[in-house]
């Protein structure tokens, strides 16, 4: 068992107790009265600006007065029938940066209305009753396969399911909800909600589940296409980007960010988990963020992360790059690493060259110095692997993910696809929800006319 | 420094705020806590003769919360005073000796026979109080036996009943008016014809809170019931302060003294009450809101105000805006304001936009340039001021009295001459008078 100041990596640097506190909610849920009182905030905009900035659309303005008026259930039945993952969303959105952002009270006082909150508190009260706001139509005769569980397929199957379609939905792990269950900082999806929100979908019926299924192993793209009405793709980006310099493939210590925490997330005893007490993280995206304050949290004394451009330049926005140093993690911009050092096998420092732009362009400034590091966690990127698809010259890539028309057609006929796996995609939980619905819409259309 | 002091009928006080007659001053210990406080005076809760009436001992009170359950309306169906005649006179000859620079006004309801009045102000007399007040409002429980609202909905037993009572004591008599009728000059006529000192104005209004819908009961539920009760607080006072400024204006009583009473909470809810012709105001919501220290802002407030207008004292500006009270035949119709948006305190909710497209005259667009921008069509906005009360932003949409140029909406000269309804081409009863 280690401690805060135990070097190298240990599981159980913290009290048991501690596990707890640090990885509960992030943000305490509103009390009832909490949720009318910021529900009275709301203008009911006209033409609201929060709605248009909702990749789904949400109805935000009638929801929230839902909530003024006590009316919880019918809130979640605005807030799901455009968004059914609007119970994730509610706590991983980047609202900073969507509705909030666009709310006129930011405008007017800096102090948006509490959208997100105000969405958990209406979806948790759906959830809480173990009602079923949606019911099928009745059958097409149509099947669909989606392949991918996480938040584009599971939308993408929800509402062809509630149009009357038959769906299969083929998930190569174990379990559905993609990011939902196996990204994402656990802090944002406490209480097994992710699995929970799973189940809320599926109980619509309709809805076949085959996991362990993996697109080019147990199941080809031909066979579904022969079988299926449709096909849809919501495969995510199953690579990770590699730093490409010497010891990342060797040294102990020296691990992918988007794996470590989803061993974060499926681990049923935090204590257990390993990490270090000088850990690095390298990149400047959200999973730099959930990797960083994670493993400070799990107790890992020193948490830096670097990343080569500026701060504005960083995915994560400026309230995840605040949780993050509010959690004791700093943050350092211009450098790159250049060299990974290590010590009998393990890592024990990271050399970086510090960088800045020069006419637009990246460039080494000729300095550089050392961090010491006895875990580093790369996260600079994930990719799309388009295994299984029938090759990249059958589907067209753009910018080496799938590409998609307005109603995320790809260009093989029946096939459509949506999520981080298609170009343009903004790798955002409620982007994935909207692309499975509008591709629904489409499929639905297709097969129906 | 304003001298706030009130002289209402002789009866002197500190100043014009009252606690009215209600559960704040049902006994010694509560109207002895109201004088530390500060109140000018009080008027005791409602006495009665015989045996003591009986209150529910479940709900007495209901109300309308804002969404941070600030109280907005409150209603209740408690009687008169439960606690026996003779003990409340003692407390009362009490406090009246301890506090004479108060005042200390007793109301009265008993059944409608001469001989009950006369008893019971005799014995009131010996108290040494300033006045009495005949409670002819109370709308619930008291009604239901020829008392209270009962004596108030019908003017010739207010007549009949105040006569007594000025035959039968030397102290004023200030008649207590309900408010659940069709006129209220009506009721005031009496009282005057009755020789009243004053009338005080309003009683609660009769009223159901809301509907327990689990129990499919009106609220508040006793035991799977529940009745009308007295409706007051904030909620109240625009419909009150009509009432006042009705009796200041009629031509028979508009010397008769009012005691105004109706969701009087703040400074400003008292001087509105004396601008309108209110001689001195009674309070009991915002005290049974927030307790007897509520005067202490009440002081202040009326003070202040007082202050920056130069006003010395509470006459200085008493019925100050009774005349500019009239008829809507009166209005110029020639007086023509727009609604203006200042765009630098715009915060783009676009409210002002749904409520003219929806509900008025489409004279707010929503988009300038294909951009989000909510400007006034003068060529289409009536003035009406819809916007300007919907817009959650204090000053940012105003009306502008229009005084140079031609109004794009009717093609009229904004500079006009005043011109009303009483002498319009369209009134038909302006060419009958021709």
């Amino acid at each position: 068992m280690g401690s805060i100041r135990a070097d190298g990596i240990q599981t159980g640097r913290l009290a048991p107790a501690d596990y707890d506190v640090h990885f509960s909610d992030i943000h305490a849920p509103l009390s009832k009265h909490e949720a009318i009182v910021e529900s009275e905030r709301c203008y009911f905009c006209h033409d609201a600006p929060c709605q248009t900035a909702c990749p789904t659309s949400i109805d935000i303005p009638l929801f929230i007065r839902e909530i003024s008026t006590g009316n919880n259930l019918g809130a979640a039945e605005t807030i799901l029938s455009a968004n059914i993952m609007g119970g994730m969303c509610a706590r991983v959105c980047p609202t900073e940066t969507l509705c909030e952002e666009a709310c006129v009270r930011e405008h007017a006082e800096g102090k948006p209305v509490k959208i997100g909150l105000l969405q958990r508190h209406a979806t948790d009260a759906l959830m809480a009753s173990g009602k079923q706001p949606f019911r099928r139509a009745p059958s097409t005769g149509k099947k669909i396969a989606v392949i991918g569980g996480g938040p584009a397929g599971l939308a993408c199957a929800h509402k062809l399911s509630e149009l009357g379609n038959a769906v299969t939905v083929f998930e190569a792990k174990d379990k559905l909800g993609g990011l939902n269950e196996y990204g994402i900082a656990a802090y944002k999806s406490t209480d097994d909600f992710a699995q929970r929100e799973v189940d809320f979908i599926l109980a619509l019926g309709g809805i076949e589940v085959k996991t362990q299924h993996a697109l080019g192993c147990t199941i080809d793209i031909g066979t579904l296409r022969q079988e299926f009405d449709a096909v849809f793709v919501g495969v995510g980006l199953s690579g990770v980007n590699k730093l490409g310099i010497e010891g990342e493939e060797n040294l102990e210590g020296v691990i992918d960010a988007v794996k470590y925490i989803a061993d974060l997330r499926q681990a049923k005893d935090l204590s257990a988990l390993p990490v270090g007490r000088h850990v690095v993280v390298i990149g400047g995206g959200m999973t730099a963020i959930d990797a960083a304050v994670q493993s400070k949290k799990l107790g890992a004394e020193h948490v830096t992360i670097v990343y080569r451009r500026g701060q504005s330049d960083m995915k994560a926005s400026a309230y995840e790059q605040e949780v993050a140093q509010i959690n004791g993690v700093t943050i350092k911009t211009f450098a790159q690493p250049s060299a990974l050092m290590g010590e009998s096998g393990k890592i024990s420092a990271v050399r970086f060259d510090e960088t800045d732009i020069v006419a637009g362009r990246l460039t080494s400034t000729g300095g550089h110095y050392t961090l010491p590091a006895d875990m580093v966690l790369t996260a600079i990127g994930q990719v799309f692997v388009p295994d299984g698809l029938g090759g990249a010259d059958a589907l067209t890539l753009e910018g080496g993910r799938i590409k998609v028309d307005a109603e995320h057609r790809t260009s093989v006929k029946g096939l459509w696809a949506g999520g981080d796996c298609i170009a343009g995609g903004q790798d955002l939980t409620v982007a994935a929800v909207e692309d499975g619905k509008q591709a629904a819409l489409s499929i639905h259309h297709a097969l129906n006319r | 420094m304003a001298d706030l002091r009130s002289n209402f009928l002789g009866i002197k006080s500190p100043n014009p705020f009252w606690l009215a007659s209600a559960p704040p001053t049902d006994r010694e210990t509560n109207v002895v806590r109201a004088f530390k406080a500060g109140w000018g005076g009080v008027v005791w809760k409602t006495l009665g003769d015989g045996d003591p009436i009986v209150n529910v001992s479940g709900p007495r009170y209901g109300a309308i919360h804002s969404s941070d359950r600030r109280l907005i309306g409150l209603n209740n169906v408690e009687l008169i005073t439960d606690r026996p005649l003779e003990i409340n006179l003692q407390e009362i000859k009490k406090v009246k000796r301890e506090w004479s620079d108060r005042a200390v006004v007793v109301s009265l309801m008993v059944p409608c026979e001469e001989k009950n009045w006369a008893d019971i102000l005799k014995r009131v007399e010996e108290t040494e109080c300033d006045g009495v007040e005949l409670n002819f409002g109370c709308p619930h429980g008291m009604s239901e036996r020829g008392m209270g609202a009962a004596v108030g909905q019908v003017p010739e037993y207010i007549e009949m009943v105040t006569r007594w009572c000025k035959k039968h004591t030397r102290m004023p008599v200030i008649v207590k008016l309900t408010p659940n009728i069709t006129d209220i000059r009506f009721p005031a006529r009496a009282a005057h014809h009755g020789g009243a000192d004053a009338v005080s104005l309003i009683n609660t209004i009769t009223s159901i809170m809301t509907v327990d819908l689990d129990q499919m009961s009106p609220w508040p539920v006793i035991d799977g019931h529940g009745t009308h009760g007295g409706y007051c607080g904030p909620a109240v006072k625009p419909i009150a302060l009509n009432m006042v400024s009705q009796i200041g204006r009629d031509p028979e009583t508009h010397n008769l003294p009012i005691s105004a009473i109706g969701g009087v909470t703040t400074w400003k809810d008292a001087a509105d009450y004396i601008a309108m012709g209110a001689g001195n105001v009674q309070v009991c919501t915002a005290a049974m809101t927030y307790g007897f220290k509520i005067v202490e802002e009440m002081i202040s407030g009326l003070s202040q105000f007082m202050d920056e207008k130069a006003y010395q004292t509470i006459n200085d500006f008493r019925s100050l805006a009774l005349p500019k009270f009239t008829e809507w035949q009166h209005l110029n119709l020639n007086y023509v304001v727009k609604a203006s948006i200042d765009q630098d305190l715009c915060i783009s909710c676009g409210r002002c936009h749904q409520v003219c497209e929806d509900t008025s005259h489409q004279a707010i667009t929503n988009q300038v340039d294909g951009k989000r921008k909510f400007e006034v069509k003068d060529e289409e906005c009536v003035g009406c001021n819809l916007c300007a009360i919907v817009c959650p932003v204090q000053d940012c949409i105003t009306m502008v009295h229009q005084t140079k140029g031609t109004d794009p909406r009717t093609g009229f000269a904004y500079d006009r001459p005043y011109a009303n309804w009483t002498t319009h081409p369209n009134n038909p009863g302006s060419h009958a008078a021709e």
